[in-house]
C-alpha cells in the first residue's frame, strides 16, 4: 500500500485499480460475497422450518458430551474447544500474511503449517461429533414403544420429555423434529466442506512457498488471498455456532 | 500474466504498466487457439455458438409442442419415426410433452438468454470497450466456458436417458421434483438437470467475478467509469447480479438433492404418494419457491440488462446522435438491479403468501416502472431527430423497444396482486415474460450480433436476409403472444396439454393454430439467420475499413482482425465519452481524440 498519494488523486480515471488491489483480491472479496449470500440462503432456510415447528431441541442438551468424558454434561464444552481452535486457526493465518509482507519466508511456511493444523484439528473435532451424533443413540417413545434412535437427517431422539418415563436410568423422550438433522449435518456439512478446501489450499500455498514460487514472485500475496478465504471460513462459523449452538 | 494494467504504486501513483503482448504472437496450436483458447474474442465466440445450438434445440422444441397444442388431434406418423414411444401413433404424448416445455424454458433461460448473451457480449465488448488487453484473469474465463459446456453436455444426455429429462416445469417445484415416484420426469433425468445447472452456476459466478474484476481494475487510462459505454454498465450490473442471486439458488439445488437422495426433509411435508405415507416431516415447498425465485427474478433482469446495453450502444451509434440521458440510462440501470432483489415473492401471491407481505412486493414491483420508463423514453428521444440509419442491427434495436413497451405495460397488470390472483399460471403470463424478456432480450442480442458480426469476423452479415430475419421474426412474435393476453384474460391455463376437450377454452382451438403456425414460420426465419451467420463467416463481405459504423468506441480502433492483445501497439488513451456523435458540425469524435479548446460542451 503506498503512502504517497497526492490529495485529490483520482482513482476511478482509468488505468489502475480503483480500490488499488489486485484483481485477484477484488475477485476474491466478490467470491466471498457470493459465498454470503450461499450461506445465507442455507441459514434463512434453517430459520424458517425452525420457526414453524412448535418444539426444537435444546442444544445444551444435545451437545453436552465431550471426548473421554463419558456421560458427563458439559453443554457446549466440546463445541466452544472447537470454535476456540478454528479462531486460533485465523490468528495463525494473520501470522502467516504478516510473515509474507516482510518476506518472510520461513516465517510465513511455520504459520501456514499451523494453520493447517489449525484446520485439520476442526475437521477432527467435526468428525467425532458427527459420529458421536449418528451412532448415539437414546431412548425414545415412538407409537407407545420404547425404541432406541440416534440423530440422523431422518429422525432424532430430542424432542419433548415424556414426563416420568425412564428407561435405563435415562428420560425418555418423544421423537424431535426431523428438520433438525437435516439442517445441522447440511449446513455444518457445508461448512465443514468450506474448511476442507480451505485446507487444500493452504496446503497448496504452504507447497508453493516451499518451492519458492512466491520469493521469485516478489510478494506473498497469494497467502493472503488464502488468507481471505479463510477467514472468510471462520467469519461464517461464527453464523453457523450461533444458530445452531447457542439459540 | 494478466496482471498488466495493475497498478505499481511503488513507481509513482497513477502510473502505469502495460506489459505489451507483441512478443507473444507465437505459433499457436488449433487445440489452443479455437478449444482451449484464452482468448476473450476467441471464449465470446465459443459461448455465442453454442448457445446456438441451444437455440436451435429448444426453438425446435416449441415447435414441437405447439405442434401438440396447434393440432391437438391431428397425428404425425414422421414424429413416431424419430422419437419412438415419446411419440406414439404420431401424437406427442404427455409425458413428452411436459418434458419439452420443461427443457425449452430451461434451456432458453440459462443456455441462450444467460450464457449465450452474456458470456458473449461480456466477453467480446468489455476488453474491446474498456480498452484492455484481455480479461483479468483469461485462465478463469476459459474455466467458465467449460464449465458452460459440461453442464451443456449434462443436460444434453438428460435428453436420452430412458425416463426422459425433467419435466416438472423450468421451475422444478417441489414436492414433484423432489420425488423420484412422483413422475417420470422426477427420476435421473432431474437429478441431470440439477447437476448441469450446479454447473452451470460455478460458469456463471467464474465469468461474472471476472467481468466485475474486469471493468473495474483494468479500464485503459482516461476510461472513467462515466466514460464507459453503456453496454459495459449493463453488463457490470448484470454480473453483480449474477453473483449475488445465483448463489442463493445453488443453496435451494442442493437443498433438493438432499430431499432427492438423503432422505432429508427441507422441502417435504405430509405426502402420500401412490397409498403411501411418507416420513417426510416438516418441511416447506414454498421455502424451495422463496430460494429459487430470489434468483428467479434478478435472472430475468440478468436477461434483459445486456440488450438494454447492447440496444443503447447500437441505436446511438445508428441515430447519429448522442445517447440521451447518459446518467439517467446509467441510474436507472442501478436501479432496476436494487429493486430485482426485492420483488420475488410477487411470483408467489398465490402461495398463501400473507396479502400484507404481499402489499410490500406489489409496490416495489411497480416501482421497477420508474426505471424502465425511463430507459424507454431515453431510447424514443435518442431516436427523435436523429440521422437514423437503417442498418439491420438497428432495426432490431428499434423492434426491442417496441417489444419492452408491449412486454413491459402487461407487467404492471402482473405486478398487483390482486389482478395476479386470475392472471397467474394463465397463458397472459406466457405472453408477458415472452414478449418482454424473450422476444426482447432475443432482439437485442439479434441487434448486438448484426452490430459487432463485423469486429468478431471480419465479414458483415448479409443485410437482406437480416432484414428479411427481422421482418419475420417481428410480425411472427405478435402473431403467437398477442392473441396469448386474450386466451389468459379468459383465464386459459399454462402447461396443459389438450385444451380441445375443455367447454371453457374450446374457442381458443382456431386462435391456437394460428398461433402454432406462426411460431413454426418464426422458427424457420431463425434457421436463415443461422445460415446466414454461418455462410457470412467464411463467405461474407469482407469489411474493409477499421470502423464501417463510424462509431466512436474503442473496439473500433483495433485492427479489423485483431489478435490477441486486441491493439498491436500500445493501448489508446481515453479523452472523452462514448457518445459524441453529430457534435460540433463533426459526425462523431472518437473517444481517443483529445478534447480540443475550441469544442462546445455536451
Amino acid at each position: 500500500m503506498s503512502t504517497t498519494v497526492p490529495a485529490g488523486y483520482k482513482w476511478w480515471s482509468g488505468g489502475k485499480s480503483p480500490f488499488n488491489v489486485s484483481y485477484g483480491k477484488l475477485m476474491m472479496w466478490y467470491f466471498l460475497m457470493s459465498d454470503t449470500f450461499t450461506f445465507g440462503a442455507f441459514l434463512i432456510s434453517y430459520a424458517t422450518i425452525r420457526m414453524s415447528q412448535n418444539y426444537w431441541p435444546d442444544p445444551n442438551h444435545v451437545f453436552n458430551t465431550f471426548p473421554g468424558f463419558g456421560h458427563t454434561n458439559l453443554p457446549l464444552a466440546f463445541v466452544s474447544l472447537m470454535t476456540f481452535i478454528l479462531i486460533m486457526s485465523s490468528v495463525t493465518m494473520v501470522l502467516a500474511v504478516n510473515a509474507g509482507h516482510h518476506m518472510n519466508r520461513r516465517g510465513v511456511e511455520k504459520w501456514m503449517a499451523w494453520t493447517i493444523v489449525g484446520g485439520l484439528a476442526f475437521l477432527g473435532c467435526q468428525a467425532w461429533e458427527w459420529t458421536h451424533l449418528i451412532t448415539g443413540e437414546h431412548a425414545v417413545l415412538i407409537n407407545g414403544k420404547i425404541q432406541e434412535i440416534s440423530t440422523t437427517v431422518k429422525g432424532n431422539p430430542w424432542g419433548p420429555a415424556v414426563a416420568g418415563l425412564m428407561h435405563d436410568g435415562h428420560q425418555v423422550n418423544t421423537p424431535g423434529p426431523i428438520a433438525f438433522g437435516g439442517f445441522f449435518f447440511g449446513i455444518t456439512g457445508f461448512h465443514g466442506f468450506h474448511v476442507f478446501s480451505g485446507v487444500v489450499i493452504n496446503l497448496i500455498m504452504l507447497i508453493k512457498t516451499k518451492l519458492g514460487h512466491f520469493e521469485q514472485r516478489g510478494h506473498y500475496e497469494m497467502i493472503e488471498k488464502a488468507g481471505l478465504y479463510w477467514h472468510f471460513v471462520d467469519l461464517v462459523w461464527v453464523f453457523v455456532f450461533l444458530c445452531f449452538y447457542l439459540v | 500474466m494478466s496482471n498488466e494494467a495493475i497498478i505499481q504504486v511503488e513507481h509513482g501513483a497513477g502510473q502505469e504498466i502495460h506489459e505489451l503482448h507483441e512478443g507473444h504472437h507465437h505459433h499457436q496450436s488449433f487445440i489452443t487457439k479455437y478449444v482451449f483458447s484464452q482468448d476473450h474474442k476467441m471464449i465470446a465466440k465459443q459461448f455465442l455458438i453454442t448457445g446456438m445450438i441451444w437455440a436451435i434445440i429448444g426453438g425446435l422444441m416449441s415447435v414441437l409442442f405447439r405442434i401438440q397444442l396447434g393440432y391437438p388431434d391431428a397425428s404425425f406418423p414422421i414424429l413416431e419415426d424419430i422419437f419412438g414411444h415419446w411419440a406414439k401413433g404420431g401424437k406427442i404424448q404427455p409425458e413428452f410433452y411436459y418434458a419439452l416445455i420443461t427443457m425449452h424454458g430451461t434451456i432458453l433461460v440459462f443456455f441462450v438468454l444467460t450464457a449465450g448473451l452474456s458470456g458473449t457480449f461480456a466477453n467480446l465488448l468489455i476488453p474491446l470497450q474498456i480498452g484492455a488487453r484481455d480479461m483479468a484473469s483469461p485462465m478463469l474465463n476459459m474455466l467458465s466456458y467449460w464449465f458452460f459446456f459440461s453442464a451443456s453436455m449434462v443436460l444434453f444426455s438428460s435428453l436420452f436417458v430412458q425416463t426422459g429429462p425433467a419435466a416438472g416445469g423450468w421451475t422444478v417445484y417441489p414436492p414433484l421434483s423432489a420425488l423420484g415416484d412422483a413422475s417420470q420426469g422426477s427420476k435421473i433425468g432431474m437429478d441431470l438437470w440439477l447437476v448441469a445447472l450446479a454447473l452451470f452456476v460455478i460458469s456463471t459466478l467464474l465469468g461474472g467475478l471476472n467481468y466485475v474484476s474486469t471493468i473495474l481494475n483494468m479500464r485503459t487510462k482516461g476510461m472513467s467509469m462515466t466514460r464507459m459505454p453503456l453496454t459495459i454498465w449493463a453488463i457490470l450490473f448484470t454480473a453483480i447480479l449474477g453473483i449475488l442471486s445465483f448463489p442463493v439458488l445453488f443453496s435451494g439445488f442442493i437443498l433438493l438433492l438432499f430431499d432427492r437422495h438423503l432422505g432429508t426433509s427441507f422441502y417435504l411435508s405430509d405426502i402420500v404418494i401412490g397409498g403411501k405415507v411418507l416420513p417426510n416431516e416438516g418441511g416447506s415447498a414454498i421455502l424451495y419457491q422463496h430460494l429459487f425465485w430470489f434468483l428467479g427474478h434478478p435472472e430475468v433482469y440478468i436477461i434483459i440488462l445486456p440488450t438494454m446495453g447492447l440496444v443503447s450502444e447500437v441505436m446511438s451509434v445508428n441515430a447519429r446522435k448522442p445517447i440521451f440521458g447518459y446518467m439517467a440510462m446509467v441510474g436507472s440501470l442501478f436501479a432496476i438491479t436494487v429493486l430485482a432483489f426485492l420483488v420475488w415473492a410477487h411470483h408467489m401471491f398465490v402461495t398463501g403468501l400473507n396479502p400484507f407481505l404481499g402489499s410490500f412486493f406489489v409496490l416495489l414491483t411497480l416501482l421497477i416502472a420508474v426505471p424502465s420508463a425511463i430507459k424507454v423514453f431515453n431510447w424514443l428521444t435518442t431516436l427523435w431527430r436523429g440521422n437514423i440509419q437503417f442498418t439491420t442491427a438497428m432495426l432490431f434495436a428499434i423492434g426491442f423497444v417496441s417489444m419492452f413497451i408491449s412486454g413491459g405495460l402487461t407487467g404492471i397488470f402482473l405486478g398487483n396482486s390482486t389482478l395476479d390472483m386470475h392472471l397467474h399460471d394463465t397463458y397472459f403470463v406466457i405472453a408477458h415474460f415472452h414478449i418482454v424478456m424473450g422476444i426482447s432480450a432475443f432482439l437485442g442480442m439479434f441487434a448486438g450480433i448484426y452490430h459487432w458480426f463485423p469486429k468478431m469476423f471480419g465479414r458483415y452479415l448479409n443485410s437482406t436476409l437480416g432484414n428479411l430475419h427481422f421482418w419475420i421474426t417481428l410480425v411472427c412474435a405478435y402473431i403467437i403472444f398477442w392473441p396469448m393476453h386474450y386466451e389468459g384474460f379468459a383465464g386459459m391455463p399454462r402447461r396443459y396439454y389438450d385444451y380441445s376437450s375443455w367447454e371453457s377454452f374450446k374457442d381458443f382451438v382456431e386462435l391456437n393454430k394460428v398461433i402454432s403456425f406462426a411460431a413454426i414460420l418464426s422458427f424457420a426465419a431463425q434457421l436463415m439467420f443461422v445460415f446466414n451467420f454461418f455462410y457470412s463467416i467464411f463467405y461474407g463481405r469482407k469489411v474493409t475499413t477499421m470502423n464501417p459504423w463510424h462509431s466512436s468506441t474503442l473496439e473500433w480502433t483495433t485492427p479489423i482482425n485483431p489478435g490477441h492483445g486486441n491493439w498491436p501497439g500500445e493501448i489508446p488513451e481515453v479523452h472523452r465519452w462514448p457518445y459524441d456523435y453529430g457534435k460540433d458540425g463533426k459526425d462523431f469524435i472518437a473517444q481517443t481524440t483529445p478534447v480540443d479548446e475550441s469544442e462546445s460542451k455536451h
